[in-house]
């Protein structure tokens, strides 16, 4: 008899633990504002990324078209992939002088690792990270970027 | 009493035959490319072979090319769900070697993120062994609440997975000012969810039946094999490094080591359960007390260890994680081996999975938390 | 009484046949014009209730589900369907060719006979034999034929264990949705559904049956869901074991008609449950609430049998998206050790209680 009653009392303790469990997810269902996935792409105007998201690294260009880069490779060095590829020049001054200056930032978003030393690297703040996400293309060449806009040169002041 | 079957036109017994099952490297069980070579009877597992090395980049040996600065991005990309523990132990072996004072506030910053990470690994942890189990339905339940984690790393750091927050001689930047914020918010929402994990799945009878008494690892078995973190717990091993060998803020804080007798799958869940209150404790005691500071020691821009060996162990969120390295005087180091829980964890998987069945095998495998990348580097 | 009657269609269907033809043509024509009704409703039951789960398990899981097909992604599954007929039909190397191709027709027909039983709304009934349960219980669990050949022709040993699995549990649990069912027959005194659903005109059995009804109709409903495969019970294509048990070795159309039987299967068993504990197109009625009883009199017996079936699939999705699978020596042990006795036990309180007529 009082296996029986043990028997009984089990069954009835396994079906509280089973409704235990149904009314979980009976509550999330029944409450559809606790909806945690969105529609992506129709969101893109009210997505907003954080400010330190590392998206990928871009050369910052004041109105003027001119960048801060002085060519150190500073990042190249740092870079643990050889993302950065910095290929410089030598233009002359108006003073006769001969400087060095960047001929193209070369940068594989391929091989990225987004690590943001180089970010931290620079000695002139020139690069930092953008918050663009969106790195799809349909050519692997594309993701080879020149960072510095054509015809942009060193900002005043800059050494 | 069991009846032989006999092969009618000869009158012997039918004879029965082991036979083998690749289990991965494609298996939605095994979370990554882990081959199992299974030698089954019916259901019955007579032997588990792990076949490593799909997923092998050689990151020890990269290492030997990278400066010290550069070998705390790798470490990331090994267990990528203690990513920020990875970090952590590199630079506290740096840091070992520089002989510098790491100031108090780099120290409980990186407590308190270590316990996130902690948090976020084993909210990963839980919705897929629910889905391993079964109920899909707690994978999504899980990745609601480690979101938020997520989000507060992105905030403060820049990125969600691979965090790279650390750098030798304290932290990349300083915290974001919604970070206290932020944390705040998610240990009281957390707290209100997790008494639903336990409704959920904790409760159920058919979770008990699935996970009680599967995958019986003895202690002297956790011991010999190496077995740490929850795993090595719930068999009794004590062996947690936050509590043994202290580093970063655990001197400060009170928490307890978790630890059953068991050693069953029932056992190694209930331990990372009830890690993730402890953690929430941990961060709740830190959390207001971050000390005014630098966060970051200065260093040179080439950091160059002193000729000799370094190692240095953390707790990361499968057991213990050690950073071994020989250094030459040299900027990056002549050899250096990581130790990682992952691998010696899944050595005991033999000795768990013989006898059980293949649904049992799934389970003892997610109660191992196993990420694949940390095995094989 | 019901107000809406279909025999009155389908008898002036007949009478407006007769007319100029002979009966051999007449028969004909209406087997033609039944089986395009069943084959519609199969792919109509299949897109619906694909698409439910698919929103169904979205809410339990704090998703939103298919969106992007239609308003709200209500093309979803016909746009599914279509990729799947254009899908390559692969067969593995070493398979049995004739085997291989034929499991997924036995598991169809094994549901269309099954769904061939179902009584829709009054007067829309195809085939009502007099031992209509025991005909629905026969064809139902012979689609396991079906599972059992599709795991052996495969030479995959994961759908092998997935098959050997299915055959077990479905063996197993025949007997409870046999047992449960029988339960309701004492009661109701026959075998055929018609009648079934005429005895239940004052009131569902489940609300008079008293307790052992309740307990047959929770019997029911697990063995029910186990006999389909799904839910707790989905050992025999279990994802997170055997990546997808019977049916691994199987793509486009082939799959399609495991993948719509599953379904119809859940609709089958939920339309059994519903017809014989919940009364299947009978309204709900109260006592001698005269005008309750009215209202409940306009609602066309189509709509109050598909609402039951929709609320026990609902249920029985329910289980699915909540519970962790069961180990299969757990799933046999819950059977025998659990189910069998107490539906036993259940059928001879039951009997007493008709004997004694303490029913209501």
């Amino acid at each position: 008899m009082k296996a029986i009653v043990k028997y009984i009392i089990s069954i009835i303790s396994a079906l509280r633990t089973l409704i235990k469990g149904m009314a979980i997810t009976g509550h999330y269902i029944s409450h559809p504002k606790e909806i945690i996935t969105q529609q992506y792409p129709e969101n893109r105007e009210t997505l907003k990324m954080f400010d330190m998201f590392r998206g990928e690294v871009v050369l910052t260009h004041n109105e003027d078209n001119e960048h801060m880069c002085t060519g150190c490779s500073a990042c190249e060095v740092v870079c643990p992939n050889g993302t950065i590829e910095i290929i410089s020049k030598r233009i002359e001054m108006p003073d006769g002088k001969k400087k060095k200056v960047i001929d193209k930032f070369v940068y594989h978003l391929s091989m990225c690792t987004f690590c943001n030393l180089c970010i931290l690297s620079c000695p002139t703040d020139a690069i930092k990270m953008s918050q663009d996400f969106e790195h799809a293309v349909f050519d692997r060449s594309q993701l080879t970027k020149v960072l510095n806009k054509p015809g942009s040169k060193l900002m005043e002041g800059v050494r | 009493m069991e009846e032989i079957a006999t092969n009618k036109n000869t009158g012997k017994p039918l004879e029965t035959q082991e036979y083998f099952i690749n289990m991965g490297p494609q298996h939605p069980s095994t979370h990554g490319v882990l081959r199992l070579l299974l030698t089954l009877e019916g259901e019955i597992i007579h032997n588990v072979e792990p076949h490593l090395g799909y997923i092998h980049r050689s990151i020890e040996k990269m290492c030997e090319k990278d400066s010290y600065t550069q070998i705390i991005h790798l470490t990331d990309r090994m267990d990528y769900l203690s990513s920020h523990m990875n970090n952590e132990a590199v630079s506290l072996a740096v840091e070992q070697g520089l002989e510098v004072e790491i100031p108090d506030r780099v120290k409980v910053i990186r407590t308190i993120i270590s316990e996130l990470t902690r948090l976020s690994s084993h909210q990963l942890w839980w919705g897929v062994f629910g889905m391993d189990l079964g109920a899909i339905t707690s994978f999504l339940y899980g990745f609601r609440d480690r979101e938020m984690i997520i989000d507060i790393f992105e905030e403060t750091c820049g990125a969600r997975l691979t965090m790279n927050y650390n750098v030798p001689g304290g932290l990349m930047f300083d915290i974001h000012p919604n970070f206290q914020k932020g944390t705040k918010a998610f240990v009281t929402h957390f707290k209100k969810k997790l008494p639903e994990y336990d409704q959920l799945l904790t409760e159920n009878v058919i979770f008990e039946l699935r996970t009680k008494g599967v995958g019986v690892l003895s202690k002297e078995d956790a011991i010999s094999f190496g077995v740490t973190g929850p795993t090595g717990r719930a068999s009794g091993f004590s062996n947690d490094i936050r509590k043994h060998n202290p580093y970063s803020a655990y001197t400060q804080v009170d928490f307890n080591e978790v630890l059953r007798e068991e050693g069953d799958s029932y056992a190694r869940y209930k331990v990372r359960i009830q890690e993730m209150w402890e953690s929430m404790s941990i961060i709740e005691q830190l959390i207001d007390n971050i000390p005014e500071g630098d966060y970051k020691v200065k260093t040179k821009a080439v950091i160059k260890l002193p000729k000799g060996e370094y190692y240095q162990k953390v707790e990361t969120a499968r057991g213990e994680f050690g950073v071994y390295i020989i250094s030459e005087g040299g900027k990056s180091p002549y050899r250096l081996k990581f130790r990682s829980p992952g691998f010696s964890n899944l050595s005991a998987l033999n000795r768990m999975a013989k006898g059980a069945k293949i649904a049992d095998l799934v389970v003892i495998m997610s109660t191992l938390d196993l990420v694949i990348p940390d095995i094989d580097r | 009484m019901n107000i809406y009657d279909f025999k009155n269609l389908t008898d002036s269907i007949h009478a407006s046949l007769s007319v100029n033809l002979s009966p051999t043509a007449v028969t004909i024509i209406e087997f033609i014009i039944i089986a395009s009704a069943f084959m519609i409703l199969f792919t109509l039951l299949g897109l619906v209730l694909v698409y439910a789960e698919r929103k169904i398990a979205a809410f339990f899981q704090l998703r939103l589900g298919p969106m992007r097909v239609g308003k709200w992604g209500i093309a979803q599954t016909a746009a599914d369907a279509i990729k799947l007929i254009l899908k390559e039909p692969l067969v593995t190397k070493n398979a049995d060719k004739f085997l291989f191709n034929l499991a997924p027709f036995i598991i169809i027909l094994s549901t269309f006979l099954a769904l061939g039983a179902m009584p829709f709304a009054k007067g829309l009934h195809a085939l009502d034999f007099d031992i209509g349960i025991l005909y629905l219980t026969a064809v139902s669990s012979f689609g396991v034929i079906g599972i059992l050949i599709a795991g052996w022709s495969s030479d995959n040993k994961y759908s092998l264990i997935g098959a050997m699995r299915s055959g077990a549990q479905v063996v197993s649990y025949e007997l409870s949705v046999g047992l449960s069912l029988l339960t309701v027959v004492i009661l109701a005194g026959s075998l055929q559904f018609s009648e079934i659903i005429a005895s239940q005109e004052t009131g569902w059995w489940i609300f008079r049956g008293h307790i052992p009804a309740m307990i047959a109709f929770i019997i029911f409903m697990i063995a029910g869901t186990a006999e389909t495969g799904r839910g707790p019970f989905d050992l025999p294509e279990a994802e997170s074991e055997l990546t997808a048990g019977y049916h691994t070795e199987y793509s486009g159309l082939k799959f399609a008609f495991f993948f719509l039987a599953e379904f119809v299967n859940m609709f089958i068993i939920a339309g059994i449950g519903a017809t014989v504990f919940l009364g299947g197109w009978m309204p709900f009625h109260i006592g001698n609430w005269e005008g309750f009883n009215k209202i409940m009199d306009f609602i066309p017996s189509l709509f109050w049998f598909f609402g039951k079936v929709a609320f026990l699939i609902f249920l029985m999705m329910w289980f699915k998206w909540t519970f962790p699978r069961l180990r299969i020596d757990q799933l046999l042990r819950l059977e025998w050790k659990y189910l069998l006795p107490i539906n036993l036990v259940n059928i001879l309180v039951m009997a007493f209680i008709v004997l004694m007529g303490w029913h209501f």
